[in-house]
């Protein structure tokens, strides 16, 4: 489009008008002509940072057996935008996460049924094919990546202090009495964007309610101003007078950063945060979890946070048969390898992963997550994203500004809740 | 010039002229219906009818007021997000647009200096809501903000819900403010300097001069100075989106709409409900904002 203004001085003002269309109609069937969909596989990835996108870059050069080609957005753009994206053209293989987010678009048809790649598929633990598939057992979606939610804290800070790790909620709670009188904010917290404190609702309900209430009360199923509820919020309120102030104002990068300065104690987030330790010469390898405590030991706490990343085909894919392959390929350790390695908190899917070089932090995720008994995903992930992202979040930041206010938030959710799952 | 050519020329420019008009009328009619009148139309219909957005329109199905009564009764931000608005829209009225309009006045007084002070006042109007919240953000940042380190405070000026949206609107101040001293200080710039002389040779001091002779003859600027403050109150958007999506404390009517139906929510029915309610609230302003130009126009 620069070329029209360079002309201008010799044009008149029509001529000029229509030399604009014309070009930009040229410009627009230049874009389309230029590549065959046929072809290539086209790839939408959300990998928009820095280094995930060259690690990105990398993985797919692994890929040989067809052309390629990575189109990247913005990570929360590229979310948002996810129902429009699907109607319009969109690449044959995209990023997306495991879940009811995944199930939610094989319903809409809006995405394709990769059980015959599955069928070919080595190393994949069921549980990942169970959270890779439709409720009739059909495959949608092809994890590659995971990382655990949990409560981290510094070992370093533990050994100074003398601190051990919580084993029930009891425990927890004297643990954090302990930091306080030591002058330390027992629980960082950050509830910013609204999805973080989804994390500390998912952990409280799935030990007070254990793992079925939990899916049930996600698909809309239970009440959520029932006792069940209540108790989760009950508990909740003895904890936050323990967690850092203003949390509402916080992202969870700042509230990474108190941890890393030895301000706070322990952090519940998924296993991101070590991003943010990644990048210090000094606490690099200094950071440890331990799972959220049990809370009633009829219930357990054998079920761990686990969200899962990975990629779904279009519903119609352009180059259908390089799509299939594409997914084959990134179902395999050695695409996983690649991505792990860049981003060390994270582990791979696949269990023929080459886990020699994982820390010591990744080798505990894993045992974690065997050890468990269920994994849940999210709760923005395990839920349709209407109510967790309008209904949810907002109720959590209204708790965490006033926690005395819960019956009514709660009676709202419920009525939302109808309202949504209703109509 | 015979006559025949007159009346043959005339002939040619009438079938031009008539043309001309009805084209000129036409195709700004076609944009405005195509691109304003109808997406507004389908707005409020689809507000009656609960979609989310995926596949074909006959899987839209009308549920009647349903998305009305939820918005007003149930949907906990709708109230608070009203006021915000209005909150916002009084704000720039009563505080950030008279404050323009003073410090045009004072910048036209020629003090030293002055072309520093209107560069100045009028940058952040150039600058995007995504830099102005940077920006502020520096200053309101609750560990290591200016103002907190300025008065040895603990305030979270953008986290707590009850001020956050006074902070937000000293921030969109800040760039209304330019823009409306810029807007008025091309005004006062072109007012007849005989006008003041004459003032002053009757007695009348500056207070008096301003009040009497400047600020009516500067009507026509005044009126579009006020429409600018009403368009900026209603469309607020940009600012509170960029600091926490239009969350906690935060909440406006156009937050509401996009989440609800940009985001992956996809709440297409519910969003348009708000969409048409913040349509009904606009026009109640607009239509107040009309009469008081028109009345204006009867004198």
């Amino acid at each position: 489009m620069k070329q029209p203004a360079f002309l201008l001085p010799r044009l008149g003002r029509r001529s000029f008008l229509l030399g604009s269309l014309g070009v930009t109609a040229a410009a627009a069937v230049g874009c389309s002509g230029s590549v065959d969909y046929t072809k290539v596989v086209t790839v939408g990835s959300d990998q928009s940072d820095d280094a995930p996108r060259k690690a990105f870059a990398e993985m797919m050069a692994g890929f040989t057996a067809h052309e390629t080609k990575v189109n990247t957005v913005d990570h929360e753009t590229f979310k948002e935008g996810i129902t429009n994206y699907l109607q319009g053209r969109p690449d044959d293989v995209f990023t997306w996460f495991a879940g009811y987010r995944a199930r939610y678009f094989a319903e809409k048809e809006l995405v394709s049924d990769i059980s015959d790649v599955w069928a070919n598929v080595e190393g994949m633990p069921e549980s990942m094919k169970n959270a890779s598939s439709t409720t009739d057992g059909r495959q949608i979606f092809m994890p590659m990546t995971y990382y655990p939610w949990a409560v981290f804290y510094r070992p370093s800070l533990f050994a100074e202090r003398g601190y051990s790790e919580p084993k029930t909620f009891d425990e927890w709670m004297a643990l954090n009495q302990q930091m306080a009188s030591d002058g330390l904010i027992p629980m960082a917290f950050a509830a910013k964007d609204g999805w973080e404190p989804m994390g500390t609702f998912d952990m409280l309900n799935l030990r007070i309610n254990g793992y079925d209430y939990h899916i049930s009360l996600l698909a809309g199923n239970e009440a959520w101003d029932g006792d069940q509820v209540k108790k989760v919020f009950e508990v909740w309120a003895q904890m936050l007078p323990y967690a850092q102030e203003a949390a509402l104002g916080r992202t969870w990068q700042e509230a990474a950063q108190s941890l890393l300065q030895k301000q706070s104690g322990t952090f519940l987030l998924g296993m991101f945060l070590q991003q943010q330790f990644a990048a210090s010469e000094e606490a690099k390898d200094d950071l440890d979890f331990f799972i959220f405590p049990e809370i009633d030991p009829a219930i357990g706490a054998d079920v761990v946070e686990a969200p899962i990343d990975g990629f779904m085909m279009a519903a119609d894919p352009r180059n259908l048969q390089g799509s299939r392959d594409l997914m084959l390929y990134l179902s395999t350790p050695e695409a996983a390898d690649i991505i792990v390695a860049a981003d060390p908190s994270r582990i791979a899917a696949s269990s023929l992963a080459d886990q020699s070089n994982y820390s010591a932090l990744q080798k505990k995720a894993v045992k974690v997550i065997e050890e468990a008994k269920n994994i849940s995903q999210f709760l923005d992930r395990d839920s349709r994203p209407d109510f967790a992202s309008t209904v949810i979040g907002p109720a959590l930041q209204a708790f965490i500004r006033d926690p005395g206010n819960i019956d009514s938030i709660l009676d709202t959710v419920e009525k939302q809740k109808h309202f949504l799952f209703t109509s | 010039m015979t006559s025949q050519t007159t009346t043959a020329s005339r002939q040619q420019t009438s079938a031009m002229d008539k043309a001309t008009p009805v084209l000129m009328g036409l195709i700004p009619t076609l944009v405005v219906v195509g691109l304003i009148w109808i997406p507004a139309l389908f707005t409020v219909i689809l507000s009656f009818t609960s979609w989310d957005g995926v596949g074909a329109l006959s899987g839209i199905e009308f549920i009647g007021g349903r998305n009305y009564v939820e918005a007003t009764t149930v949907y906990p931000t709708f109230w608070p997000a009203i006021g915000h608005n209005v909150l916002w829209l009084v704000g720039l009225f009563v505080v950030f647009t008279p404050l323009g309009m003073f410090l045009a006045v004072l910048l036209d007084k020629e003090i030293r200096g002055s072309r520093f002070y209107q560069t100045s006042f009028y940058l952040p109007v150039v600058l995007s809501a995504a830099l102005i919240g940077f920006i502020w953000q520096l200053m309101y940042s609750r560990d290591q903000g200016l103002l907190n380190m300025l008065f040895g405070t603990q305030i979270d000026w953008y986290g707590d819900p009850n001020i956050n949206i006074w902070a937000a609107i000293v921030a969109t101040g800040w760039r209304h403010t330019g823009y409306v001293m810029l807007l008025y200080l091309a005004g006062l710039k072109g007012i007849d300097p005989a006008l003041r002389e004459a003032a002053q040779m009757d007695g009348a001091n500056q207070f008096k001069t301003y009040v009497r002779i400047i600020f009516p003859v500067m009507r026509p600027i005044n009126i579009i100075v006020m429409t600018i403050t009403f368009i900026e109150g209603l469309r607020a958007f940009d600012l509170p989106w960029v600091i926490n999506r239009g969350r906690n404390g935060l909440e406006l009517i156009s937050t509401l709409v996009t989440s609800n139906v940009a985001g992956e929510a996809s709440r297409i029915g519910f969003g348009s409900a708000l969409a048409t309610l913040m349509l009904i609230l606009s026009s109640i302003f607009i239509i107040f904002q009309l009469r008081v130009v028109m009345k204006g126009e009867d004198r």
